[in-house]
């Protein structure tokens, strides 16, 4: 097999969920886990890529996007849900859509035990926080769950996380 | 020298014109602006402490046609000090970044804040890349902020010293549905 056709689709599903529903802002603190789907991002003159000090300041983004009638994603790394949870307060107090796609890491072969206490609590401070939240651990899992949390969080306006997991994204390589 | 706030505000909102959308930080930025006159193109903050600038960018990107104003005060914005970096990074040329600064935690009792140790506001948002930076102490520059803002063609951020009283609280709605709501029918945006 060649190096090209070792690159994993799921990223570019991911990024043709977010273009079939329109996305027009997307929000990210770099991860390598969303590398090419950030390139994807970056490379499109249609979506307005904001990088991010910290990934609170994409919750605030996502809501006043959508107060202003554009739809926002987020993308971040499982790290970066704890930065965002008194922030998540704008979009259940108001009803606002926020859409995040968290990579996970801290659950599988995880190399760096500092990724694990809050890779673990990501799933029960989401859904303490009303989320709705979905798991991909297969490649083609990803582009039926992307369709349907792009439909629900703008459609009902919620708060709607699909979580990528570390199996799917592979181990992190530490030797250059 | 130091402004009235509720004057700072109404220099800043009393005959807007439609296109200015205005999101006030929580406490005392939210006071004074219902206390300027309430207006459906308000988005008055009661909690998100640290957002109201990040609001600004996302609101401001949607509606490029359109003027953002973000009013806030200087605990409000020191808490979201890193979204100057964003924005000076995008740098929307509709969007303006105000600061009410009494130096004061004005909610809380009072508590001094990092400003009145010497914090500088307008160096941080300059040295972010934001274009125009204005440091407001008295009537003639908020006069000048005023103009800038009617006329706004690139990212603007502005630090008024304000003065260091607590008016009586003149309180908006609260209900974040229906702010929503009725700010997006106000812009013509979903239903």
């Amino acid at each position: 097999m060649t190096a090209a056709a070792q690159i994993a689709a799921w990223p570019d599903q991911l990024f043709d969920a977010l273009k079939r529903g329109g996305i027009a802002q997307v929000g990210y603190v770099p991860d390598a886990g969303h590398a090419r789907l950030i390139e994807r991002c970056r490379a499109d003159p249609q979506i307005r890529d904001v990088a991010l000090t910290t990934e609170e300041e994409g919750v605030a983004l996502a809501a006043g996007a959508w107060l202003g009638g554009a739809r926002c994603a987020l993308l971040m790394q499982s790290s970066g849900l704890g930065n965002c949870v008194n922030m998540l307060s704008l979009p259940r107090a108001c009803r606002l859509p926020v859409l995040m796609l968290v990579t996970m890491r801290g659950e599988w072969e995880e190399f760096n035990p500092w990724q694990v206490p809050m890779g673990s609590i990501v799933e029960p401070v989401l859904r303490q926080c009303e989320a709705e939240v979905y798991r991909v651990r297969k490649p083609d899992e990803a582009p039926g769950i992307a369709e349907r949390a792009v439909q629900q969080a703008f459609g009902d306006e919620r708060i709607v996380a699909v979580l990528l997991s570390q199996e799917l994204i592979g181990k992190k390589v530490w030797v250059k | 020298m130091s402004l009235p706030r509720r004057q700072a505000m109404a220099a800043l909102t009393t005959g807007r014109g439609e296109d200015l959308l205005v999101v006030p930080g929580l406490g005392s930025t939210a006071w004074d602006l219902a206390a300027a006159g309430d207006d459906d193109r308000n988005f008055y903050l009661w909690g998100a402490m640290g957002g109201a600038a990040m609001i600004g960018l996302g609101l401001a990107l949607a509606q490029p046609q359109r003027r953002v104003a973000v009013i806030t005060g200087d605990g409000e914005m020191l808490m979201g000090l890193g979204s100057l970096a964003t924005i000076g990074a995008q740098r929307p040329p509709n969007l303006a970044v105000i600061v009410f600064d009494n130096q004061a935690y004005g909610e809380t009792g009072g508590q001094p804040s990092h400003t009145g140790a010497g914090v500088d506001l307008v160096g941080v948002a300059r040295s972010c890349g934001v274009a125009t930076c204005l440091d407001v102490m008295d009537e003639t520059g908020l006069a000048d902020l005023a103009r800038r803002l009617t006329a706004l063609r690139e990212t603007l951020f502005a630090r008024v010293l304000i003065d260091r009283e607590e008016p009586p609280r003149v309180l908006p709605l609260r209900d974040g549905i229906t702010l929503k709501q009725r700010f997006r029918a106000a812009l013509g945006v979903g239903a």
